[in-house]
């Protein structure tokens, strides 16, 4: 039987900072990671604030919102995008995780986790589980190969 | 200028006559004992050393109030809010520690400096540092041309202190990213932001250059940024700083010391006149005092140990990096002889195009690659750079290759042992 099924369009990632980070070596790091993965990338770069993070979102539609902050404040910087980014009509359900040094101590915090995916985020990494991120890709359908 | 008899730019340009390098540490403190504490200590440091206030990153955003909220409750700053601080205070803290033997110099990393600006003229400090693109695209969002028309006003702030007073204003663009940026490209930029300075009232100038990742490289980076100054500064007073490496640092202490005494030993070779140096504490936190006096006192040392540059080193004009500085350098002044004019097309235009820069003025079309140690060219864009693809074929850089360029040095000063 011939193969009817349409070639499958390449997912489309959003990849962005926090609003007070301003380094980026790990937003480009994850911009190739999803690349590596078939995505089409949007990097939206440092220091970005939630309205502008949102707006970017409903321009371009993403399959995946990927949140990468290493500044030590991505814990509160997160709780805010989430609330912020889930009150917008369109994004309830996008798909959404957030990952890196989340807090300044540089120990996870279960309790920071939870609050993280009780405020809207669908899955949190810390920066040593690179491969849990990849899984979660694998598992959401989001790869094709490149 | 009753608090210091001599400038900063005299201070170094007198250092350099007589063959001493200035060293000089990043520090910043909200609290104005421990601030008092850094300064002096750096004082007397035994090394020849000039003095730094950091700013905090309230201030370098321009969130004052948040700074003086901070301040009011005893939140810990990463670094002096001058702005936020009254200005009686400020005084009080460089009262006997600031003066003819120990300028100090004001960094602050904003990309919109107006208030910082004013509030150093207020208080007849006459040295700062960064730049209309090295402060904006690396660290902000700000839109460029919005940077460049700040820093035009903030500048001319400066140059209105006058000739007696001596506005210093160092450009930070050889320090671009920090790493994996080749250096004809930083030192394009750093000679482009000094020659803005210059058009708009700046008498006295330092260029920068930080450590990349091959000490032979960086040494003729440094003598091309100087050829491009004597020809392109003919009426100021100017010097040259070399920064210690800024990317990832090594995690040994030994590793560490390696690389900043290789930055001693390349700073004192090439002629720079001043050193920013970094500690041994580097990549794990931010350094105490007592780390800092030591990683001076040590960059002191291995400077002294090496003998300059011999005189019949080759012709600084013929090295890769020089021709591509230049080649640089004269396509952004074809488009305006007004500098500020002319860096915010030439980035619109792909002129300059910094590697991994995500800045939305940056075209991000040049990739850089580490090739036998030394930085080159990926990918050029439309940089006026003649070797090298335009474009980048897909897999070309993974992401795995990326981390090992971040790592690169920290892993070898790190496993040289």
């Amino acid at each position: 039987m011939p193969n009817s099924t349409p070639p499958r369009k390449r997912p489309t990632s959003v990849v962005s900072s926090t609003v007070s980070d301003s380094h980026t070596w790990n937003l480009v790091y994850m911009q190739l990671l999803l690349e590596e993965m078939g995505h089409d990338v949007v990097n939206l770069g440092a220091c970005v604030p939630e309205k502008l993070l949102a707006e970017e979102c409903l321009r371009h539609e993403p399959d995946l919102l990927v949140v990468s902050s290493v500044n030590g404040h991505g814990f509160n910087d997160g709780l805010r995008i989430a609330s912020h980014v889930r009150s917008v009509a369109g994004l309830e359900h996008l798909c959404m995780v957030i990952g890196g040094k989340l807090s300044v101590d540089g120990v996870r915090d279960v309790g920071f986790t939870r609050r993280l995916l009780n405020a809207g985020f669908d899955a949190v990494f810390g920066d040593d589980e690179l491969p849990a991120f990849r899984s979660f890709v694998e598992v959401c359908g989001l790869r094709v190969s490149a | 200028m009753s608090a210091a008899a001599v400038t900063f730019g005299d201070f170094v340009a007198e250092a350099e006559r007589t063959g001493r390098l200035v060293v000089q540490p990043r520090m910043g403190f909200g609290d104005l004992e421990r601030m008092r504490h850094g300064l002096v200590r750096t004082k007397e440091a035994e090394a020849l050393t000039v003095g730094t206030l950091t700013l905090d990153s309230y201030t370098r955003t321009g969130d004052h109030e948040a700074a003086r909220c901070a301040l009011a409750n005893g939140v810990k700053l990463n670094g002096y809010p001058i702005v936020a601080r009254p200005d009686a205070e400020t005084a009080d803290l460089l009262r006997g520690v600031r003066d003819a033997s120990f300028p100090v110099q004001v960094r602050h990393g904003s990309s919109l400096p107006e208030d910082i600006f004013r509030t150093l003229v207020g208080l007849d400090l006459e040295a700062t540092e960064g730049g209309p693109v090295s402060y904006c695209l690396p660290y902000s969002r700000t839109p460029l041309r919005e940077a460049v028309d700040c820093w035009v006003r903030s500048t001319e702030l400066l140059a209105e202190m006058g000739e007696t007073a001596n506005p210093h204003i160092e450009s930070f663009g050889g320090c671009m990213l920090g790493q994996l940026c080749p250096p004809g490209l930083l030192v394009a930029i750093s000679l482009l932001e000094g020659l803005f300075f210059r058009q708009h009232g700046i008498r006295s100038i330092s260029l920068s250059y930080a450590q990349q990742t091959c000490p032979t490289q960086d040494e003729e980076a440094v003598l091309a940024l100087r050829s491009l100054a004597a020809e392109f500064l003919p009426d100021a007073q100017w010097h040259l700083v070399f920064y210690a490496y800024m990317g990832v640092y090594p995690r040994t202490a030994a590793g560490a010391a390696r690389l900043m005494e290789q930055a001693a030993r390349t700073a004192v070779r090439s002629g720079a006149a001043r050193i920013i140096v970094k500690t041994e504490a580097e990549a794990h936190r931010i350094p105490t005092v007592e780390e800092n006096v030591r990683a001076l006192e040590r960059t002191a040392r291995a400077a002294a140990l090496q003998a300059t540059r011999p005189a019949s080193a080759a012709d600084p004009t013929d090295s890769e990096t020089y021709t591509e500085a230049r080649a640089l350098v004269e396509a952004v002044l074809d488009l305006d002889t007004d500098v500020g004019r002319a860096l915010p097309e030439a980035f619109e235009r792909g002129l300059l195009d910094i590697p991994f820069c995500l800045h939305p003025a940056n075209q991000g079309r040049a990739r850089s690659r580490i090739d036998d140690g030394r930085l080159q060219w990926l990918t050029v864009g439309d940089m006026p750079i003649a070797h090298g693809p335009r474009r980048l074929s897909r897999g070309e850089l993974t992401a795995d290759t990326l981390l090992a360029m971040l790592h690169h040095v920290e892993q070898r000063y790190d496993t040289a042992s």
